[in-house]
């Protein structure tokens, strides 16, 4: 048997209303390049999470670390037994040197009383660059330094703080080709001197070639681990879709009318989108899917006019029309439910009341331009009663509803604005299954009656229940679109990982 | 079980401050001291209703008070050189705001933090009032305008806090019956909702920093009249005493939160405090340093019961 410098066994997380970890089994061998993957949402990085000491598990996890038991309970406690993660979204003081990035937090080096030695610290630096062949003016502002070079200052940390096992989440979106291929030789550069790394990426062909190992998640469940040798592109997407959720798909091919309410075209923003065109029909529910980081979200929000384009146009109703605000797209019609309940969907601190009422306050003057709060209030109760928010009570403050009535009064309040268009950025985030499919009947009748709907989200088995037609979306672009019932996750999948041809891949 | 509102909390400390003045200081009912205070009173009041108005956005406006000054000093230049009286007083009003909505514009259209903009604004006001003034104090005022903050309704009531009144009920049903009023205080607890809910955010944040402008104007009015004069340093002493005022008031410094009820009983409570200490004999910078630790303690106070309140919520949702 290979050495295991890391065991995580039955690690289960639940958080409020969802199991997102359940009884994950991960092994890391002494010195291997482990690759970790499964579909948004399947539990990485919450278990990455667990493993950085940033989420406590659930009791029952096992976790041993170069074979002793480990007790990580913050994320001090990761970094001294020699756990270093580099997340997604680098976690470097940009205002601060090189140098000072990475010996930062390095106690028992440099005493806290003492005052900071700054050739000793310098020297640290550079020696920590210099394993890793990778040459950076320590001196230098992180600020000043490219993605890739503040990436290499992380990975100089890790080794600064002598880190026998390093986590890079997604270290590759963000980096040109051979900016990839010398994160590929620093990567050798750690193997050689026996440190092993969890490489977590949804580019499945780079897993191919730096990988030794793989392991597969999905809905919170360990699949299993596979040598790269023994398995294909092919057989880990299966194992990563699954077959085995899947709502009730509802057939409503004719109810859509031939109608256009939305189109676009060529629609570009740099970085976030490109080349989109699209149309969508009165009483149509389009889903849109992909990975995160596809640009769907940002897209939606340019719809919204939260985002704006830096080329192509919109047409609404068959006329050319500008999008600059939000308050224009709601007068135009549109709705956006976001993705960010808490941040953007609610003002969780006020009443439902208020909250249902935001949009529409304007319609709800008296002659003296004075609210009418009977109104008000009679609106707020009609939607809670039709949505069936509970409790049913709209004085409540949005914030002590559970997740899914939390999002019937998002709805609700877009409901109020009578759109002709709405677009739900994952309408079913965090929800429990059971308010997840209430909800999914919900945005059928809408497009019954006749609201064209925009479905935005990852979690393949809904996309494949509600729409009626789905683009797949993939680095910015629409990689595919495929009807409804012919569509299947593996299909999505491949278009979504893998881009529609070889030739896409970089 | 029904706790009191931090409004009629503070009502009640309101209450027992005014009792313990009216036992242990002297002098404190007799009528010249309440006309006394009942005429010092609607200037801060104003001021520290505009400061209200803005905090709850979650913003701050430090230029307050010059922006009084300025409408307060080109108003007083053109009455004392005999411009007719009310359009000496519209002029004062556009010229206020005007400052608002510079200050409106940078922070709603530019997004530049409230506090460094007006700290700017403040220093510029300042600056243009001293280039006006060189320095000196403007006076001689017809006896109308001194009426202003000097006159009587019916003989008994200060015309002065007639208008503060006036403006105090007219803040309170824009804030709490208008449209612009309830976006104030969405806005004020989560900006990116309003957005993502079609508000104007920008339009919203304009009308605040205007209506505060015209606050102060009307301050200003009062103060010019009852001064008999203007200068540079009109009003600014109340400049961080209408943000304690506010505060105290029960004013979410975040944002979010603000009664103008609450304010009016923080404004009165600063009143008689101040009035009844000078009464006890108490040295003035004795009093400062009283106001203060007052200040800190119900803030602190106010901030234990909130946390405290916030955990229940949080604990009654799972």
């Amino acid at each position: 048997m290979a050495d295991y410098i890391l065991e995580m066994m039955h690690v289960s997380k639940t958080f409020p209303g969802v199991k997102a970890l359940d009884d994950v089994y991960l092994g890391i061998e002494q010195g291997e390049v482990h690759a970790l993957v499964g579909e948004n949402g399947a539990g990485k990085s919450t278990l990455i999470k667990v493993l950085a000491g940033v989420h406590a598990p659930d009791e029952g996890a096992e976790i041993f670390f170069e074979g002793e038991p480990a007790k990580i309970d913050k994320p001090i406690d990761a970094t001294t037994m020699g756990v270093s993660v580099i997340y997604q979204d680098l976690s470097l003081f940009p205002n601060l040197s090189v140098a000072e990035n990475i010996c930062i937090g390095k106690d028992g080096r440099l005493p806290a009383w003492s005052f900071m030695n700054w050739k000793k610290m310098k020297r640290m630096a550079e020696e920590a660059l210099d394993e890793m062949d990778v040459p950076i003016d320590v001196n230098k502002n992180v600020d000043d330094l490219s993605i890739a070079q503040q990436q290499m200052v992380e990975i100089a940390r890790a080794i600064a703080f002598d880190a026998k096992l390093i986590v890079m989440d997604e270290p590759t979106s963000s980096l040109s080709h051979s900016e990839v291929e010398k994160l590929y030789n620093v990567i050798d550069k750690l193997k050689a001197k026996g440190i092993s790394i969890i490489f977590i990426s949804h580019k499945l062909k780079e897993l191919f070639k730096v990988s030794d190992r793989i392991s597969v998640l999905r809905d919170g469940k360990y699949i299993g681990s596979y040598h790269m040798d023994e398995t294909t592109e092919e057989k880990l997407i299966t194992l990563m879709v699954g077959r085995d959720v899947s709502y009730e798909r509802k057939s409503r091919f004719n109810q859509i009318a031939d109608e256009v309410v939305l189109e676009l075209k060529q629609f570009t923003k740099k970085g976030n989108f490109k080349n989109i065109s699209l149309q969508l029909k009165k009483g149509e529910i389009l889903g849109i899917t992909g990975l995160v980081g596809s640009g769907r979200s940002e897209l939606a929000q340019a719809i919204f006019g939260l985002n704006k384009p830096d080329s192509g146009t919109l047409h609404l109703h068959g006329k050319k029309a500008k999008v600059r605000s939000s308050n224009e797209a709601m007068k135009h019609g549109i709705a956006y439910i976001p993705e960010d309940r808490k941040k953007q969907g609610l003002v969780l601190n006020q009443p439902v009341t208020n909250n249902i009422s935001l949009p529409v306050l304007r319609n709800m003057k008296n002659p003296l331009r004075l609210l009418k709060k009977k109104d008000e209030r009679k609106m707020a109760d009609d939607y809670v009663e039709r949505l069936d928010v509970r409790p049913a009570l709209p004085d409540l403050k949005a914030m002590q509803l559970s997740g899914g009535n939390q999002q019937k009064v998002v709805i609700s309040k877009w409901l109020a604005t009578e759109p002709d268009i709405l677009i739900i950025d994952e309408p079913t985030n965090g929800i429990d299954i059971g308010a997840k499919t209430e909800i999914h009947k919900l945005l059928q009748e809408l497009a019954d009656k006749g609201i064209a709907v925009i479905v935005i989200s990852s979690e393949l088995p809904e996309v494949l229940a509600v729409s009626d037609r789905i683009l797949v979306m993939r680095q910015g672009r629409v990689v595919s679109e495929m009807s409804g019932h012919d569509a299947s996750q593996e299909k999505i999948m491949n278009f979504a990982f893998l881009g529609s041809s070889d030739k896409e891949i970089s | 079980m029904k706790s009191l509102s931090k409004e009629s909390i503070l009502g009640l400390v309101t209450l027992g401050v005014i009792i313990l003045m009216s036992m242990i200081a002297p002098g404190f009912l007799d009528l010249g001291n309440i006309y006394n205070m009942m005429f010092q009173l609607p200037e801060f009041g104003l001021l520290t209703l505009g400061m209200m108005v803005i905090i709850i956005t979650g913003g701050i406006d430090l230029s307050i008070t010059y922006v009084a000054a300025l409408s307060g000093v080109i108003m007083a230049i053109m009455i004392s050189s005999g411009v007719f009286l009310p359009f000496a007083i519209l002029v004062g009003v556009l010229v206020a705001l005007a400052c608002g909505s510079l200050n409106g514009f940078i922070v709603s259209k530019i997004g530049v933090s409230p506090i460094l903009v007006t700290l700017g604004t403040m220093v510029l006001f300042e600056g243009v009032i001293l280039s006006i003034t060189k320095g000196t104090s403007i006076s001689g005022f017809p006896a109308a305008y001194n009426l202003i903050g000097n006159g009587y309704i019916g003989g008994v009531v200060p015309l002065s806090i007639i208008i503060f009144a006036a403006f105090a009920i007219l803040t309170a049903v824009l804030l709490n019956k208008t449209e612009w009023g309830r976006q104030v205080y969405m806005l004020g607890s989560n900006p990116v909702a309003t957005l993502f809910s079609g508000v104007n955010n920008s339009r919203v944040l304009m009308k605040v920093y205007l209506y505060g402008a015209l606050l102060a104007a009307v301050a200003a009015i009062i103060m010019t009249s009852r001064y008999n004069s203007a200068k540079v340093d009109l009003g600014s002493s109340y400049l961080l005493q209408s943000v304690a005022a506010a505060v105290l008031g029960g004013t979410e410094i975040q944002g979010g939160y603000g009664k103008v009820i609450g304010t009016i009983y923080a404004v009165i409570i600063f009143q008689v405090l101040s009035n009844g200490l000078n009464l006890l004999g108490v040295d003035s910078s004795l009093v400062t340093v009283i106001m203060g630790a007052i200040l800190i303690f119900v803030l602190t106070l106010n901030f234990a019961t909130h946390t405290f309140r916030n955990k229940k919520q949080v604990a009654g949702q799972a």
